[in-house]
């Protein structure tokens, strides 16, 4: 069984942060379980938390009326969730719940801002980390607007 | 090139005159050949059924410039004194339209697939210019040496007897001398005809085949002499300067392969109308497309083939839409087809030199000029468009 | 370059279509059809990775890739999206119609050169029937290969292809199967996400790895970019490229790409070959 220490600093997100930052991260965190189909938050919460996914499924997702609850994305084992902590007005714009039974770490998001304020260096480091996250959502999204699978009929 | 016997002992040249070129269109109909030659129609020289000498264009030839083609009345009576007009033997090889099979359902049976036997009268073709024999030999490679003959070209080719011109009027867009295709035909024919104006009005004729030597012997020339032989030399000689364009053709598969992103080709592509007159009248574009059809009677169905341009929209269409939509798009498709991506699917250039495209262009895009165009400025990129 | 079959006498069916007779028809997804075709005539053989010209009567001819190797008694197996007249056509007919067929046409699937090391299949929509031979061939010569990671990608769980089958293959313990789809409604427990995002965490060793990716283009660009990424070599990646066709025999002009004829030097391609000239613009 890994310490909270352990996952934080093997986790890629977190890479090449020095250790005083990663054991303060480290204690903002706690681990979480849910149960299949439990949620985790819905679309307009507050957001003052992010998650780590250490096994199980999360899917994102949103209503559209008429077409009921559109799962948009999954995240898997090893990848982040969440970057609504980092900016205003600190709210989730989808909803998110366990697809699978799930373990993930939590981390108190608005702890962190704190402590972000008084320390910028930290604050940069972690808002690199998380904008290249976001790229990298941005880039598959940015493929999916393209309906490769569609058959050029737009519909 | 198409398989031809070998003649192992060439009969020598003989000379012929008018009356030998007569006989030569009557001994082909006597041996049943559908005897295909230029003659004037419409403002033009085409290629139809003759049935005698009298309907080959005497005393015409044609001006020829980018967008340009006129005919005119020369000083002499030369039956051949004009380069190529607008169409190609590819009219009698490659037909523009042909069926290539019918379906029948049958009860209580498979339909049956019938395939279209060839034409059974073979055509003599009269007036082969070198670069149109080399084009012929360019479409040999697509249709006859693939993994695939196509029947009905093979039908037709096979059957065809050539009988070539050498050039003595090269025009103002011709370029052969600068692909090495002309203006004097070396090999791929059955008779060679160099027509003499000076003196009297002859013809030196040489045999390239069993065949052509046959009927030779009936035409009853005699043996041409040494002075002969070398004017018929010298026509060709001459005619090499008298081209009207030139061409550089060295590299120009890698020249091509790298410069796909030029930007000549948006400014061809401005210019261009993609009408595909060029692909019409070039004697080697062989592109087709089929067409099914249902006989409404009896639940038959028949396939047939026409000539497709790539210049057309739908030509590159996959479902979701055409692959190139933009005329730059079309006019590097072709052009980087013709002088480079040809030899890599078969071996040869696709170009002959016989300028047919420039003339024929209603906007006068010439070839040589945009080819010379990239090379000299080679790797620049059209950076709104790559 | 992805192996030809060797140019031999004009076979039978390669001009005129040989007769066959729709013995069933299922569906797989709302516009996606399998027909099970028996010979009449001569029987045509397609090798993984071909295809045949499929002709619906008095309407016209589309390259369709063989689903399976043909049964033993000649029957050939054809998974058809319908987006066209002809297309639509040939998914319509009932069994008892009767079809023409022309081939078999192109290139294969590079199973001999994958032999001793590992295998991993990418497909994306449609792209997963014409990669089915190639599944099943690894499948039974299981030993030609080591790790086999099927990597499966569609729009919604909905257009998912051979569901059935690819739950077997999921149960297997010799095959790594991974499913994504870009969008889901309702009860679905799988991956959303894009194709590419199954590349980084599949069990496979990138040094000793053939990877076979097929689907639309931009799909096996991306897809192949990921492979680059986790260091599969740029020569041991192959693609399938679609262009018009109209002829199969090379004499018709259409399916050209660039330097290559697609229904005689490809469809299927390594990548290579193919990555310069997917780069440029309405080539």
């Amino acid at each position: 069984m890994q310490t909270l220490d352990e996952i934080v600093a093997e986790s890629p997100v977190f890479a090449g942060l020095e250790p005083a930052q990663l054991q303060l991260i480290a204690g903002c965190a706690h681990n979480v379980a849910f149960f299949k189909d439990e949620r985790f938050f819905r679309e307009g919460d507050a957001a003052d938390t992010f998650y780590l996914v250490r096994r199980g499924r999360v899917a994102l997702s949103t209503h559209v009326p008429g077409r009921g609850d559109v799962t948009i994305e999954t995240v898997e084992p090893g990848e982040v969730l969440g970057w609504s902590w980092l900016f205003p007005p600190y709210v989730w714009h989808f909803d998110a719940r366990a697809v699978e039974d799930s373990g993930v770490v939590a981390f108190d998001g608005a702890c962190l801002r704190g402590k972000c304020e008084g320390d910028h260096a930290l604050g940069y480091e972690l808002l690199r980390r998380f904008a290249q996250v976001m790229i990298d959502r941005l880039q598959h999204t940015r493929t999916l607007l393209l309906d490769v699978y569609g058959d050029g009929s737009g519909s | 090139m198409h398989e031809e016997p070998v003649l192992i002992d060439p009969p020598p040249a003989a000379t012929i005159d008018l009356d030998g070129l007569h006989a030569l269109v009557a001994v082909l109909r006597d041996r049943g050949y559908c005897v295909v030659g230029p003659t004037k129609r419409e403002g033009a020289i085409v290629y139809e059924e003759i049935e005698s000498a009298d309907e080959l264009p005497a005393g015409w030839t044609e001006v020829q410039e980018a967008a340009t083609y006129r005919l005119e009345r020369r000083d002499d009576e030369a039956r051949f004194g004009y380069p190529v007009g607008p169409q190609s033997w590819k009219r009698y090889l490659l037909p523009a339209r042909v069926r290539l099979w019918q379906a029948r359902k049958r009860d209580g049976a498979a339909p049956e697939f019938v395939e279209e036997p060839p034409p059974e009268r073979p055509f003599a073709l009269l007036g082969v210019r070198s670069c149109d024999l080399h084009a012929i030999a360019v479409q040999d490679r697509v249709f006859l040496e693939g993994a695939y003959v196509d029947r009905d070209y093979a039908g037709r080719r096979e059957g065809a007897f050539l009988v070539a011109v050498n050039c003595g009027t090269p025009g103002g867009t011709c370029f052969c001398a600068s692909l090495g295709t002309g203006p004097r035909a070396e090999s791929g024919y059955d008779l060679a005809l160099t027509e003499l104006l000076e003196g009297e009005h002859r013809f030196v004729v040489e045999a390239g085949s069993e065949r052509g030597a046959e009927v030779l012997a009936d035409l009853m020339g005699h043996v041409a002499t040494p002075v002969d032989i070398e004017a018929a030399l010298r026509v060709t000689h001459e005619a090499i300067g008298m081209m009207g364009r030139t061409l550089d053709p060295f590299d120009l598969r890698d020249l091509l392969a790298r410069n796909l992103d030029h930007p000549r080709f948006a400014d061809a592509g401005q210019r261009c109308l993609t009408c595909g007159n060029c692909t019409l009248v070039c004697p080697t574009c062989f592109c087709t497309s089929v067409e099914d059809v249902n006989v409404l009677e009896d639940g038959a169905a028949e396939r047939w083939r026409r000539w497709d341009s790539c210049y057309s929209v739908d030509y590159s269409h996959i479902h979701g839409g055409a692959i190139r939509p933009s005329s730059r798009a079309r006019y590097r498709q072709w052009l980087t087809h013709k002088f480079g991506t040809w030899i890599d699917q078969f071996g040869t250039s696709g170009c002959v030199g016989c300028g047919r495209c420039i003339t024929w262009c209603p906007v006068g895009i010439d070839v040589t000029e945009e080819l010379a165009a990239i090379r000299a400025a080679d790797g620049e990129v059209d950076h709104a468009n790559a | 370059m992805a192996t030809a079959p060797a140019a031999e006498a004009q076979p039978r069916g390669a001009m005129a279509p040989e007769p066959y007779r729709v013995v069933s028809r299922a569906p797989e997804t709302a516009d996606t059809w399998t027909l099970l075709l028996e010979p009449l005539g001569a029987s045509i053989v397609p090798a993984p990775g071909q295809f045949n010209m499929l002709y619906a009567f008095g309407v016209g001819e589309v390259p369709i890739s063989t689903s399976a190797a043909p049964e033993p008694g000649g029957e050939l197996v054809h998974t058809i999206r319908a987006v066209g007249p002809v297309s639509r056509a040939l998914c319509a007919s009932e069994p008892g119609d009767v079809i023409g067929v022309r081939g078999p046409f192109g290139t294969t699937w590079p199973l001999e050169e994958a032999r001793g090391g590992d295998l991993v299949i990418v497909a994306g929509g449609i792209g997963l029937a014409p990669v089915r031979p190639a599944i099943y061939h690894a499948l039974t010569h299981r030993d030609d290969y080591g790790s086999f990671c099927l990597l499966v990608g569609a729009r919604t769980p909905s257009d998912l292809l051979y569901v059935r089958e690819l739950e077997d293959w999921r149960g297997r313990f010799d095959v790594e199967v991974g499913v994504t789809v870009d969008s889901a409604v309702g009860d679905w427990h799988g991956r959303v996400g894009v194709v590419p995002r199954l590349i980084p965490g599949a069990a496979f060793d990138p040094a000793a790895a053939t990877a076979i990716v097929v689907g639309p283009e931009i799909m096996m660009t991306f897809t192949a970019k990921a492979l680059l990424d986790r260091g599969v070599p740029k020569e041991r990646i192959y693609v399938s490229m679609e262009r018009n066709m109209r002829c199969g025999l090379g004499h018709c002009g259409h399916c050209q790409l660039g330097p290559v004829l697609i229904c005689r030097d490809g469809a299927v391609f390594r990548y290579d070959e193919m990555e310069a000239l997917m780069e440029v613009r309405e080539l």
